[in-house]
């Protein structure tokens, strides 16, 4: 459900409805949207970040609740309110276990809240939470998780403003969920959409890839697999706003590339500007450990999630002064650029695998499975 | 990474593909089948056709379990599974398969209880962890598979576990690549074998291929590096008019095999008379049933099987794309009403199948006509 609230406002005059960040519009009767959701039923791919997430979101939420406010897909939704402008994102956390070797749920839930603002130029201010606690839930457990979330609203330097609690039956839900909502300052001369890009620009990636997803996947116990890994868990915006300080004007794109990982928010990036993202294979940084874990599943590192590392595309003139800015940082010693922007073949990612051979990656179908025969 | 990037390192590949371009004839063209659903796959993640001299045209085999599985057969296996206090266990590889009714993934959403497992003895912690449920293992897999499934079934009933039974849909190789060579409207040079089957059968089952049928075959490993040199071999001895079998995947695979595994499976398994193959019909002693001492632990005994039969569309050239007579894009159905996300064909549904591969690695360069190499 997390995307709905994602969809950026194109920037519109007249009067709005700030409370939902939805334009209110008199044509909507005129001109009824298309619902083209035709899935019979919810399975858990629709909730998996990849094609099945998009359809139900482009095939049902966008067209009823965002009529004509659908253009392109992004991270945090941009309002008007009262002559000011704001970020504003919704988010949930449905994660098994609650708690993961590098972090845990409420950690998770401010960051992850911290970095959908910090990928739309964003810098988080204030949040709202809702927990949904399952009945029986161990008050220790609660409280573990209401501490981690607070040492993170300190640290990201976001103030939590509100929040809702309900209770379930035993049973339905996970121990606990919970969900965010959180609103953002604009960062000064940032300005992020995929439509700016062109080719020739530079692909930023800020860290190695897969470390979240494989450490669920491992923690989960299914698969009595071990390695040395640890949730890369963390809030970008440091290392965002230290981009945005030294290259704001070359920023075009930016993207934390969480559920279906980096090749299905680079899929997302082809599509949303028309163009041909290529990466290098080699250049991408990935830990031992999720490459192996990523050979033995058969499962392919570009679509494992990450909840720590973010994906930008610079202008070529800045993509150099950015990369050293990131560089600065401890956070950030691992960025690297891992491609550029072409024209051709538009609409598609592109990899070139380090024997001179190539390949497409699509996003993600369904949940990643391990595959065995 | 060790065991893995020596054999991706582009120095040494670089070198292999010199070496292929130097021994291959210009004025011939080369046809080798790729048995293996692992080396498609493989083929079309590292991006190896683009390496390979044109000349060099790669056939994708019938050795995704996956694929050559029956629709029937998943409608079959789930239908079991739905009556209450039961719970499906299989591979991940098998969740998106979809039957006549829906695929394992699809029965979850509607209530199914529905497991993945990462091997069958991981079904069978669950039927120990569930004693009043009845766990049913959709087993699949070549020879590759079989074993693990063999060893499972003997510590259920050495530990007298009866909430647990396989449904069982082995199949063998080398039937497959018999009927794959009987077709008549099949032009082959050579096999690159299969690399895991080999690991518990051995490279002997394949010597016919190389007496009879004259064609060279080389088992193969799964890397770039193993594939390439695998090409290497067989060219070798295709130039100079030989045909044996020949190992390259010595660092896993034993000429003759893995005894134990072997041994397993023949206390379990016996051959079913024939069996059908998605895309090649009915294939003659080709597939593994339980023998009668498990008959306690086989779903089919145990349960009542519906026997659904479903033919694929007559659209579907899944026969064709399968025998290498047809490539997957020249399939009617090919990127329209098939995709990876609604398969109708048995190719597309595993990653490991060709269209499915074609699909996701290669189908969108194909379309562009100004891409250019990346040298």
């Amino acid at each position: 459900m997390r995307s709905i609230l994602q969809l950026r406002v194109p920037e519109v005059a007249g009067d709005l409805n700030y409370r939902s960040g939805l334009k209110v519009s008199d044509k909507v009767e005129d001109a009824p949207s298309v619902v083209r959701f035709k899935d019979s039923q919810i399975e858990m791919s629709h909730g998996a970040g990849g094609k099945a997430s998009r359809r139900l979101v482009e095939g049902l939420f966008a067209p009823l609740l965002l009529p004509g406010n659908m253009e392109t897909l992004s991270d945090a939704a941009r309002v008007e309110a009262g002559g000011a402008t704001i970020a504003f994102t919704a988010d949930s956390f449905v994660v098994h276990p609650l708690r993961f070797p590098g972090g845990s749920i409420g950690e998770l839930a401010v960051n992850g809240t911290v970095n959908d603002l910090a990928v739309s130029g964003a810098r988080a201010c204030a949040m709202v939470v809702t927990f949904v606690l399952e009945e029986g839930l161990a008050s220790s457990v609660l409280e573990a998780e209401v501490r981690a979330m607070a040492a993170s609203l300190k640290r990201a330097g976001v103030k939590m403003v509100g929040g809702d609690t309900k209770v379930v039956e035993r049973g339905k839900a996970d121990g606990m969920y919970i969900s965010t909502a959180g609103i953002g300052i604009p960062l000064p001369g940032v300005h992020v959409d995929a439509r700016t890009v062109r080719p020739g620009d530079k692909v930023l990636l800020s860290g190695p890839i897969g470390d979240h997803g494989i450490t669920i996947l491992l923690a989960r116990a299914d698969l009595e697999l071990e390695a040395d890994l640890t949730s890369d868990t963390r809030p970008v915006l440091p290392m965002v706003e230290a981009m945005a300080a030294e290259a704001a004007p070359g920023i075009r794109w930016m993207r934390d590339p969480t559920r279906g990982g980096v090749a299905t928010a680079l899929n997302e990036l082809a599509r949303d500007c028309g163009l041909a993202v290529e990466i290098h294979e080699e250049d991408i940084p990935i830990h031992d450990g999720v490459r192996g874990a990523c050979e033995l599943l058969g499962l392919d590192p570009l679509h494992i999630a990450n909840e720590g590392q973010f994906l930008a595309v610079v202008s070529p003139e800045f993509a150099d002064i950015a990369l050293n800015a990131l560089h600065r940082l401890d956070a950030g010693e691992d960025a690297c650029i891992i491609g550029e922007i072409r024209s051709d073949p538009p609409n598609t990612v592109l990899v070139n695998t380090r024997y001179g051979g190539t390949r497409i990656v699509d996003m993600l179908v369904g949940d990643p499975l391990p595959r065995i025969c | 990474m060790r065991y893995v990037d020596e054999f991706r390192n582009p120095e040494l590949i670089t070198k292999a593909s010199e070496e292929i371009r130097r021994i291959a004839d210009p004025a011939r063209h080369y046809r080798i089948m790729e048995v293996c659903g692992g080396h498609t796959h493989a083929i079309y993640r590292f991006g190896l056709k683009d390496i390979l001299p044109s000349n060099i045209e790669l056939i994708h085999g019938p050795g995704c379990p996956v694929c050559v599985l029956p629709m029937g057969r998943i409608d079959d296996g789930l239908t079991i599974a739905q009556e209450p206090n039961r719970i499906f266990a299989a591979f991940g590889d098998m969740m998106r398969v979809p039957g006549a009714k829906g695929s394992p993934l699809e029965h979850k959403a509607r209530g199914t209880d529905v497991r993945i497992v990462y091997s069958p003895a991981d079904a069978l912690e669950i039927a120990r962890k569930n004693p009043e449920k009845e766990v049913i293992f959709f087993a699949i897999g070549f020879e590759t598979t079989a074993p693990s499934t063999a060893l499972t079934l003997m510590s259920a009933k050495a530990e007298g576990i009866e909430n647990f039974s396989v449904f069982c849909n082995h199949v063998t190789i080398v039937p497959a690549i018999r009927a794959i060579l009987d077709s008549p409207d099949m032009r082959l040079d050579g096999f690159i074998g299969p690399g895991h089957v080999s690991t518990v059968i051995g490279c002997r089952p394949y010597e016919w291929i190389a007496k009879s049928e004259g064609k060279p075959v080389v088992t193969s490993g799964f890397e770039p590096l193993d594939l390439l040199q695998s090409i290497v071999m067989l060219l070798r001895q295709l130039e100079a008019g030989e045909a044996k079998v020949e190992n390259q995947y010595k660092r896993v695979v034993p000429w003759e095999g893995n005894g134990a595994a072997l041994k397993a499976m023949a206390e379990v398994f016996e051959l079913r008379p024939y069996f059908e193959w998605r895309g090649l019909g009915f294939i003659s002693q080709s597939a593994l049933r339980i023998r009668e001492k498990y008959a306690k632990w086989d779903a089919e005994s145990r349960y009542p099987v519906p026997e659904t039969r479903v033919t694929d569309p007559k659209s579907a050239q899944c026969g064709e794309v399968l025998k290498g007579v047809l490539k997957p894009a020249q399939c009617k159905l090919f990127g329209k009403e098939c995709t990876p996300e609604h398969p109708i064909g048995a190719l597309m549904v595993s990653s490991e199948g060709s269209c499915a591969a074609y699909y996701n690695y290669e189908y969108r360069k194909s379309l562009v006509t100004s891409i250019t190499a990346v040298a």
